[in-house]
């Protein structure tokens, strides 16, 4: 199948034909030279050249031959008998190296000329390579064309391990074919997650975690720097952060280019593609053009279902009877046995659009829908696809669909079943012992009953019977059935964490516990948020849950952050940012004093302020100087003072017994212990505490969320206290005799609200919403209550005690604070 | 692909989710940002409330919160979200291997604007 054809055409006789001549015996050519044989099958003397040295075949066939589940007499389409009956002349392997538009007519690498009347180029893409250094050594291949699933089937026969940069669906394919194969895989993925262009963030990352469960070792964000080579021959790639992977062969799958090279030199408008009208007309009305090499009203496509369309207004206008084309809406299907995945059109959200989520975690279901102005744009499917060409034809219609907006997720059969596109009656009409609950198994009579018991709510039913209690798949059955049941009455639930769920913080911070869910995508899609990937109040929330929940192995989200405690330091009005360093217990010294001068003088800071929290804030940094100030300030001891965080703020101290004629304990002493050890934990709001030396409480510290007040005796701890909005005195917790207990109790109490206050409620609120006594029993109802939470919270503190801002001015995330770019508008060029 | 186009360099210079920023001498400093889907927009760094500079802002599907008092502005129209009313210019961009690239006329041409 590798020897190059030619099967010359009738020659001898005369032939007053039109001499037509394509470039390109790939999927695009022939179907095109199928169209017109179709409509005027004499018209034409047809030459086809093609630089495979093969018939032509269906290209996108070669992933299961790659995976041994076809073989390549099957992908064939037309084969060698195809072109002979139909009086083509086909010259395989030998590619045309040059267009002569001139004289009309194309030169190929043998040197044969062929004078042309009309000209079809159909060259397709060539495969993008990476200019990596290595790139050029042996081993490493593309996925194109059938010589390239030989080179990789060469290699599986040896074993091994293979590397596929890029997690597209081309890459995958490939990675699925060698590992079933027998080679160990491991795909490279410079986006943080797989098929980014035609999945979203939760579809990739099922995808992820199916591929990573069949024994595929999947690197994502992962940038590839250099292709290592031994003897000449791969062995191996190293990534930019440094890591290695061996490989016997890497396949590079990071995308593809229209070939457009001849087009080029011979003198047509090209742009990305080459460039066509409605009738694959080029800019030399002799030239036509056709396929993945083309680029159509601004678009290149990379899919077939494209080519069927344009080869439709080809042969119509070579054939005198112009018809057009008009574009091509596409859908994408992975070809991975097993792995049911579909998307289409456009699902980037945003602007008026509006999602539609659905996800079932138990059958590892996930789908989603994009309405916009009444009319179905975008459509990802996970693990069920049954209704994909349903959706896609809704798509491509641009049908209204507000009819059935309702039932639309739900899938066809229940979208058009006429009455039943209202849920409601869907749910009606289920029998009493249909299971409404899978995880707790509650029927629908269950369901009803506990209702008419006089659950009420949501929240109630969910404590009653357990049914939406677990992972909220049937939340929205439930709520159809206290529809049903109550009518009106029903009663709102418990605030939910945000509109992009059904569960309040409680179950939230409960279910990642129960269930131990430690990605935020994971939480997403096994509590069926109804949104792709959350908003701005879930996102910091649930970064927070997890952080709380497993310190030192969840990875803190960056972009889950508010931008003061992404950028650790507060932004202003204008733009610029605060910076105020830590001044343990508010005490301070020349070195410290000098180094905050130093800066205010050398980045021009307008103004430094003492702030109401005992320590100095710098104002006005830009952000691309905040390492540089961080670097100066770390250098004279300082750290960040977490200003900006939801996180322990400042512990405010007096001068206590050490100078105070009233003073009775080193109140400034166990500040600053106490700041020590609490400073740079992260918790559910700010946290604010102060040490006073005597009553009198000159730190205030009967407004802070811990305090304490010295006495003669020992200590008063007091907490839920809060200046601000809604002031708030301290409640008394309880007294300590010594300086040991009270940090310990301090700990403890600290942990506590970490573990069970809701993201943005204050100690304040929080007690409020729990009682104080609930506070003191978790605390003090078993002698050892208090030493385990300590231990928790000193244990995640293991992890929290790094300066940010020394990372910062060591060059991590320095993308942060740089422009991408200036651009002077008179040179226009970028520096 | 240059002519029209102003080359703003690779796409991995800008994390999913987060937001980078290019200012423009004489002109309005531009936010190019790249949501959690690895699409990529560029709007006028200024939000049409208090001009907060969004490209701080945290990034959700095809939106951003604006980090002074939370407007949800749209990456796609520029156009504030919800019960809030404001529109911040939006610059033609495209991604070409791997690079991305704005239209040259809507960078400077946000100035005359401005003026
Ligand atoms: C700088 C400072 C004012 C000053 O010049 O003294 C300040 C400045 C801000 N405060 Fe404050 N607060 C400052 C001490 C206080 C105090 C006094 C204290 O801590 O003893 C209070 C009352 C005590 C309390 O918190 O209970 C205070 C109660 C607030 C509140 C209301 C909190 C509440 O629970 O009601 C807010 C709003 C919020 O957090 O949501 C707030 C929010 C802010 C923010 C962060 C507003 C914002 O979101 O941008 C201000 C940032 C300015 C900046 O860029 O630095 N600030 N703020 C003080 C910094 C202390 C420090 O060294 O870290
Ligand atoms: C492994 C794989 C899987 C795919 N899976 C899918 C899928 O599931 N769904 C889907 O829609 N699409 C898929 N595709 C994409 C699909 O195959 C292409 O969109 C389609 O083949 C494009 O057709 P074309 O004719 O434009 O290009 P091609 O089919 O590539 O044909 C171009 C031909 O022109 C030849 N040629 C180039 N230059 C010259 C020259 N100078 N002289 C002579 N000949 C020349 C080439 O050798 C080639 O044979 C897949 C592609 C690959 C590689
Ligand atoms: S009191 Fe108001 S204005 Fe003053 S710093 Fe605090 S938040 Fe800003
Ligand atoms: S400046 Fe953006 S919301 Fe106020």
């Amino acid at each position: 199948m590798n020897a190059p054809i030619t099967i010359e055409g009738p020659s001898g006789t005369p032939d007053n034909r039109e001499r037509l001549v394509v470039i390109g015996n790939g999927m695009a050519g022939c179907r095109a030279v199928e169209e017109i044989l179709a409509r005027d099958p004499a018209r034409y003397a047809i030459t086809i050249f093609g630089a495979e040295p093969r018939v032509n075949y269906n290209r996108i066939m070669l992933s299961p031959v790659l995976a041994g589940e076809k073989s390549f007499d099957e992908i064939v389409i037309n084969p060698a008998e195809w072109y002979a009956e139909n009086a083509i002349t086909l010259v395989s392997g030998d590619p045309v190296t040059r267009i002569d538009r001139a004289t009309q007519t194309v030169i190929a690498g043998s040197g044969r000329a062929e004078p042309y009347d009309r000209l079809v180029i159909a060259t397709g893409s060539d495969p993008f390579i990476i200019p990596v250094p290595g790139k050029d050594l042996d081993g490493v291949v593309t996925f194109r064309d059938l010589d390239d699933v030989d080179k990789m089937l060469a290699a599986a026969e040896q074993g091994g391990t293979a590397v596929v940069i890029g997690g597209g669906l081309l890459g995958l394919e490939a990675a699925h074919g060698l590992n079933l194969r027998g080679m160990e895989v491991t795909v490279i993925h410079l986006m943080p997650t797989l098929m980014e262009r035609q999945l979203d963030e939760a579809a990739g990352w099922l995808l992820k975690s199916e591929l990573e469960r069949r024994g595929q070792t999947i690197l994502t964000g992962a940038n590839t720097e250099e292709i290592i080579g031994k003897d000449g021959k791969v062995a191996g790639v190293r990534l930019k952060d440094g890591t290695e992977i061996a490989a016997d062969i890497v396949v590079m799958a990071v995308g593809i280019r229209p070939a457009i090279g001849l087009a080029k030199e011979a003198g047509l408008d090209v742009e990305r593609g080459i460039m066509v009208d409605d009738h694959m007309v080029t800019s030399d009305p002799a030239v036509m053009a056709v396929g993945e090499c083309v680029q159509h009203r601004g678009t290149c496509y990379g899919l077939v279902a494209p080519l069927w369309d344009m080869c439709r207004a080809l042969a119509d206008a070579a054939c005198d009877a112009p018809s057009g084309y008009e574009g091509s809406v596409t859908s994408t299907k992975l070809k991975v046995s097993g792995i049911d995945l579909f998307s289409a059109g456009d699902f980037s959200g945003g602007d008026g659009a509006e999602d539609i989520v659905m996800r079932d975690a138990a059958r590892g279901v996930y789908k989603r829908v994009v309405v916009k102005d009444n009319r179905l744009v975008g459509a990802v499917l996970y693990g069920d696809t049954a209704d994909g060409s349903w959706y896609f034809d809704l798509l491509r219609k641009g049908e209204d669909v507000s009819d059935i907006r309702e039932a639309l997720i739900f899938g066809q059969a229940f979208a058009s079943g006429g009455a039943l596109a209202d849920p409601n009656s869907a749910v009606a009409a289920l029998s009493d012992d249909a299971e409404i609950c899978g995880c707790n198994g509650v029927s629908k009579a269950r369901v009803v009953a506990t209702i008419k018991q006089g659950a009420c709510s949501l929240d109630a039913v969910r404590s009653q019977c357990k049914a939406s209690a677990s992972c909220g798949s049937c939340t929205g059955l439930v709520e159809s059935l206290l529809a049903l049941t109550l009518g009106d009455e029903v009663q709102e639930g418990v605030k939910t964490l945000c509109k992009c769920t059904t569960f309040s913080h409680a179950d939230v911070r409960r279910l990642i516990r129960e269930k131990q869910l430690k990605a935020l995508p994971e939480v997403l899609q096994e509590l069926h948020w109804s949104t792709p990937d959350g908003c701005a109040h879930c996102r910091p929330a649930l970064n927070y849950y997890l952080l709380c929940e497993w310190p030192g192995e969840y990875q803190d989200d960056q972009q889950s952050r508010f931008v003061n405690e992404r950028m650790h330091a507060n932004i202003q009005k204008d733009g610029t940012y605060s910076v105020v360093p830590r001044m343990w217990g508010g005490i301070t010294n020349p070195t410290e004093l000098r180094a905050i001068a130093d800066v205010v003088e050398k980045f021009n800071a307008p103004m430094v302020k003492v702030t109401g929290g005992q320590r100095l804030d710098i104002f006005g940094i830009k952000k691309e100087d905040l390492p540089a100030v961080w670097a100066d300030l770390n250098a004279a001891g300082m750290v960040s003072g977490h200003a900006y965080g939801k996180a322990l703020r400042t512990v405010k101290t007096c001068v206590g017994s050490e100078w105070c004629r009233f003073g009775t304990q080193d109140s400034t002493g166990l500040g600053v212990k106490l700041e020590r050890m609490t400073w740079g934990s992260w918790m559910p709001h700010k946290f604010k505490i102060a040490v006073s030396g005597c009553p009198r409480n000159c730190a205030e510290a009967t407004i802070k969320d811990f305090g304490v007040i010295c006495v003669d005796s020992g200590y008063e701890l007091h907490v839920g206290g809060n200046g601000g909005i809604k002031v708030r005195v301290t409640d008394l917790l309880c007294k300590a005799a010594t300086e040991a207990e009270t940090m310990e109790i301090c700990a403890a109490f600290v942990q506590l609200y970490r573990e069970e206050a809701w993201y943005l409620e204050r100690t304040a609120p929080w007690i409020e919403r729990v009682g104080l006594e609930y506070v003191k029993a978790a605390l003090f109802d078993d002698p050892d209550k208090v030493k385990r939470l300590a231990a928790r919270f000193r244990h995640s503190q293991q992890f929290m005690q790094d300066d940010p801002w020394a990372e910062r001015a060591a060059g991590k995330h320095a993308e942060l604070h740089q422009h991408l770019a200036e651009v002077r508008p008179f040179q226009m060029e970028t520096v | 692909m240059i002519g029209d186009w102003l080359d703003i360099g690779p796409v991995d210079q800008i994390a999913p989710g987060h937001a980078r920023t290019l200012p423009v001498r004489g002109g309005e400093e531009i936010a190019v940002f790249r949501t959690l889907n690895s699409e990529f927009h560029a709007i006028v760094n200024q939000c049409p409330h208090k001009q907060g500079p969004l490209s701080q802002g945290i990034v959700h599907g095809g939106v951003v919160t604006c980090p002074l008092h939370g407007w949800n502005i749209s990456l796609k129209t520029g156009e504030a979200l919800g019960d809030d009313e404001g529109c911040v210019p939006v610059i033609p961009l495209r991604v070409d291997a791997g690079r991305i690239y704005l239209l040259r006329s809507a960078v400077i041409g946000k100035r005359a604007t401005a003026a």
